[in-house]
């Protein structure tokens, strides 16, 4: 079948047909596609959801050829009328970037950080285009205005470093508008970012298409993201198609089960804000196991640099089996105060009591009694697991260097037992970390922090590097041994959402500072500070019709002044 | 309680093996690189080993039942290789010499590895004044002529030529020298990197010992590029050892054959068409070195999965 280049205005932009993708590797051919059908149509934003392992990314990089040496593609693939998959060398080059252009996910890797980014808008130009020096800057400069960066006429000379994350998109937004490609292909744009700013390059897309007329193919593991911008979703599984649908009919009335199933685990505020999870009401009378006086963390400066204030002046407290929800955007100090609870980072201001022991100062001889009754579950499954050892050796760890006094059969009974708890077959226990899913690791994580029946429980962001379906899992997991066990828990997590599923009072942290803190129902439906209802009304919810009202909120709470 | 289950401990099985992996994971080019070097290694292993079976003479000996050696025989019937100047069969020598070679090699090699590896785990995770001394310890040595130093370590050691063991033992020290900084810095490296990586501080969390944290879970960790590092470094102590026994500073002729020695009597022997005193053991090191640079080299390649080529090669697209 021939086609012929299609006029303007008529036909899609983009349409895949029959596209299998295969990698060699050393267990044989993969094939990540199976037969994919799908088409993006002018002025029209397409999602591509799915888990991680899904094919999606793999499908946007295809469009382009941005594949490795050992990628097959089999199938058709039409561009602006073009059979991408039959060109090579210099047309290609001319297709991409003039045809379909890409926003990546990580706004920082995809600048190069020696060139001022006007250069680097400038240059993706003259790849295609003869222009002189000044029109290039102009064009630069109308580009950055597009997309929204202020000030676009001195910005234009700036280094990507001295850009925020949010504000490094809109450039690498303004490179992918540069050359009028009708198509963007944007691979999870804003899954790098904080949900305040995830929701200003949201409104950037949406411009995209309301005001330029563009197509965006946008790939995301968020259903929110998908509710506030997508027109039609294509729901992906396993490298095939499960479902296509407009997005409100998707939300509405899923087909599919697996949609059916990946709209059910996704964490809602609504719900959580009315039942968080009880298990003893907090013992009032019982001290508290980690109370923070006027806590301060700094580190010291690099040569030359200013001290890193990390944590400024916090105090909270956690009673024995509460657990207190730690919610906050990058470099909020979330993550910093987690670790000095857990002794690893050393307070340098006020005060710091964990299980009646002052931090502040203290020597590692004098925490290492403690340590014992504090478990901790780190954000990267992957990473948390020496990758020599077995799953049970790694479980069994904190048990060896403890007790001693366990025989080697007890010791694995306590194992088996462990793993039970955390839902995981014994049988898993002389398997290597590398061959459990990121959700069996993250539930043998907590089953090493439970090992020796902790009194405090410390989880830093324990699902955000985890799908839904499987954070779904782990949470409900989390959930069901905290009422079991009411062991004291500190959960630091991004995500509102999930904090409202756990925590009984939730501290929101800005810049190092304890913005609000109180108990989860009422911070999470009636927030008292700008700030924290700046965060609730960003987070995108996964119901087209609810984002739409959220999403104007959203908008009147950040135009107003001050 | 759950029941007690009967772990299914997972061995890693001989395929598993540095060497034997990269064999069945190779493909092409890379395979018969790396084929080619195993093979010339393992033979060069093997005639060390069989040395006393295949050599018609001892590596010393000057004279046979029919009274002594010629010298400068060209090779014949008798000698195989023909003779040295000083009168020795050059075909046994060159066969001894494989037994020094490697002896040497693996001495300084395993000396290096052990002082290496242990310096640069405890420099790199517990960092402070002594780690500081020990880097500008190792980039001093880094800064000598690698073989001044060993030059000067084997007339420390050895005050100049010595007996066959001891010889060995200083050639093998002065070599080693030279590559424990490099054992040092690929090890320290790849302990910091690994110190912070989330299951070292979560042992740090429950309170493990930082020595078994050491022990346990950061020595396994780094060592995944210390087989490329042995080769390469093998190969390059053939040279120094060599090199040594050239100038001079090796091992005496009558304790054992060494090639670097037998190069240096045969300088002489080119100008008058003596061809066959400098050829066989010149080529004997050649290939051992040849030999264990091709084993690292493919190790190298075929150990990083993106310079790894894989049977099944896919249509190439630009």
């Amino acid at each position: 079948m021939t086609q012929e280049r299609t006029s303007e205005g008529a036909g899609p932009v983009l349409s895949l047909e029959q596209v299998t993708v295969g990698f060699d590797t050393d267990s044989g051919v993969v094939e990540a596609v199976r037969g994919l059908d799908l088409q993006v149509g002018r002025g029209e934003i397409v999602a591509l959801v799915g888990e991680s392992g899904s094919g999606k990314t793999v499908t946007a990089h295809t469009i382009l050829q941005m594949v490795p040496e050992n990628a097959r593609i089999t199938g058709r693939i039409t561009l602006a009328g073009a059979d991408v998959l039959s060109l090579s060398g210099e047309d290609l080059r001319l297709l991409r970037g003039s045809a379909a252009a890409m926003v990546f996910q990580e706004p920082s890797t995809a600048l190069n950080p020696v060139f001022p980014i006007g250069w680097q808008i400038a240059d993706g130009i003259r790849a295609h285009q003869r222009i002189g020096r000044r029109a290039a800057r102009a064009r630069a400069v109308d580009l950055l205005r597009k997309v929204g960066l202020p000030d676009p006429e001195q910005r234009v000379d700036f280094y990507p470093h001295q850009l925020s994350g949010g504000q490094k998109q809109r450039v690498v937004i303004a490179m992918a508008l540069a050359l009028d490609a009708q198509l963007i292909i944007a691979d999870e744009p804003t899954t790098a970012l904080d949900v305040t700013v995830q929701a200003e390059v949201l409104e950037v897309l949406r411009r995209l298409r309301d005001d330029f007329g563009r197509s965006v193919l946008l790939i995301t593991h968020n259903m929110g993201v998908v509710a506030d911008l997508a027109d039609r979703v294509a729901v992906m599984r396993h490298g095939e198609l499960v479902e296509v649908a407009d997005v409100a009919d998707l939300f509405a009335q899923p087909r599919h089960d697996y949609t059916r199933e990946l709209l059910a685990s996704v964490p809602r505020l609504r719900a959580a804000a009315g039942e968080p999870i009880r298990s003893t009401p907090p013992n009032a009378e019982a001290p508290p196991v980690v109370v923070a006086e006027g806590l301060a963390i700094t580190f010291p400066g690099r040569l030359g640099r200013p001290a890193v204030h990390a944590v400024r002046h916090v105090s909270f407290s956690v009673a024995p089996g509460e657990v207190l929800g730690l919610v906050g955007e990058s470099g909020s100090g979330k993550t910093t105060i987690s670790r000095a609870v857990a002794g690893l980072v050393g307070p340098t201001g006020g005060s710091l009591t964990v299980l009646g022991q002052e931090f502040r100062g203290a020597r590692e001889r004098d925490i290492r009694p403690l340590r014992q009754q504090i478990g901790f579950v780190f954000q990267d499954p992957a990473t948390s697991f020496n990758p020599k050892l077995s799953i049970g050796d790694c479980v069994a760890e904190p048990l060896r260097v403890h007790r001693r006094d366990l025989t080697e059969a007890q010791l694995r009974a306590r194992v088996a037992s462990v793993l039970d708890m955390v839902q995981l077959s014994p049988a898993l226990s002389g398997r290597f970390p590398h061959e459990l899913s990121g959700g069996q690791r993250q539930r043998a994580s907590l089953a090493r922090a439970l090992a020796l029946d902790p009194a405090l429980l410390i989880a830093d962001e324990p699902t955000s590097a985890l799908d839904v379906s499987v954070q779904a899992r782990v949470l409900e997991v989390f959930a069901e041994l905290h009422r079991e066990l009411s062991f004291a828990a500190i959960f630091v997590t991004h995500d509102l959402a999930v904090v409202g599923m756990v925590a009984d009072r939730v501290g929101v942290l800005r810049d190092g500072r304890l913005v609000e803190l109180g108990p989860t129902a009422s911070v999470l439906a009636s927030p008292q500070e700008e700030y924290t209802q700046q965060l609730l009304a960003a987070a995108p919810v996964p119901d087209p019709a609810e984002q739409a009202t959220r999403r104007t909120r959203w908008q009147a709470l950040v135009s107003q002044p001050g | 309680m759950a029941t007690v289950v009967q772990e299914p401990r997972q061995r890693r099985g001989w395929t598993d093996l540095p060497v034997v992996w990269h064999v069945r994971h190779s493909a092409g080019l890379q395979r018969g690189m790396l084929i080619a070097g195993l093979v010339l290694v393992l033979g060069i292993v093997l005639v060390a080993v069989l040395a006393p079976f295949l050599a018609p003479y001892s590596h010393a000996q000057m004279s046979g039942a029919a009274g002594p050696f010629p010298r400068h025989a060209p090779p014949s019937g008798e000698h195989i290789w023909g003779t040295t100047v000083g009168g020795y069969d050059v075909f046994s020598r060159t066969l001894w010499g494989t037994r020094t070679a490697l002896l040497t090699v693996l001495m300084a090699v395993s000396a290096s590895l052990v002082l290496g590896v242990g310096l640069g785990l405890v420099s790199g995770f517990f960092g402070g004044p002594l780690d500081r001394v020990l880097v500008m310890l190792a980039d001093a040595v880094y800064a000598f002529p690698a073989l001044l130093l060993a030059i000067v370590v084997s007339i420390v050691i050895s005050g100049g030529q010595s007996s066959y063991f001891g010889g060995v033992l200083s050639a093998a020290i002065a070599i080693s020298v030279i590559f424990i900084p490099q054992f040092f810095r690929v090890v320290r490296a790849e302990t910091l990197q690994v110190k912070a990586e989330p299951f070292v501080e979560a042992a740090r969390v429950f309170g493990m010992p930082r020595t078994r944290i050491l022990r346990r879970h950061v020595l396994r960790n780094t060592t995944r590029s210390i087989p490329l590092i042995i080769t390469l470094n093998a190969a390059e102590s053939i040279l120094t050892l060599a090199a040594l026994g050239f100038l001079g500073f090796g091992i005496d002729p009558t304790a054992a054959a060494e090639w670097g020695y037998d190069l240096n009597r045969a300088v002489a022997d080119t100008s008058s068409g003596i061809w066959w005193t400098g050829v066989f053991p010149g080529s004997a090191i050649v290939l051992l070195v040849l030999g264990v640079t091709l084993v690292g080299e493919s190790l190298t390649d075929i150990s990083d999965p993106r310079l790894r080529r894989r049977r099944h090669r896919g249509r190439k697209k630009a």
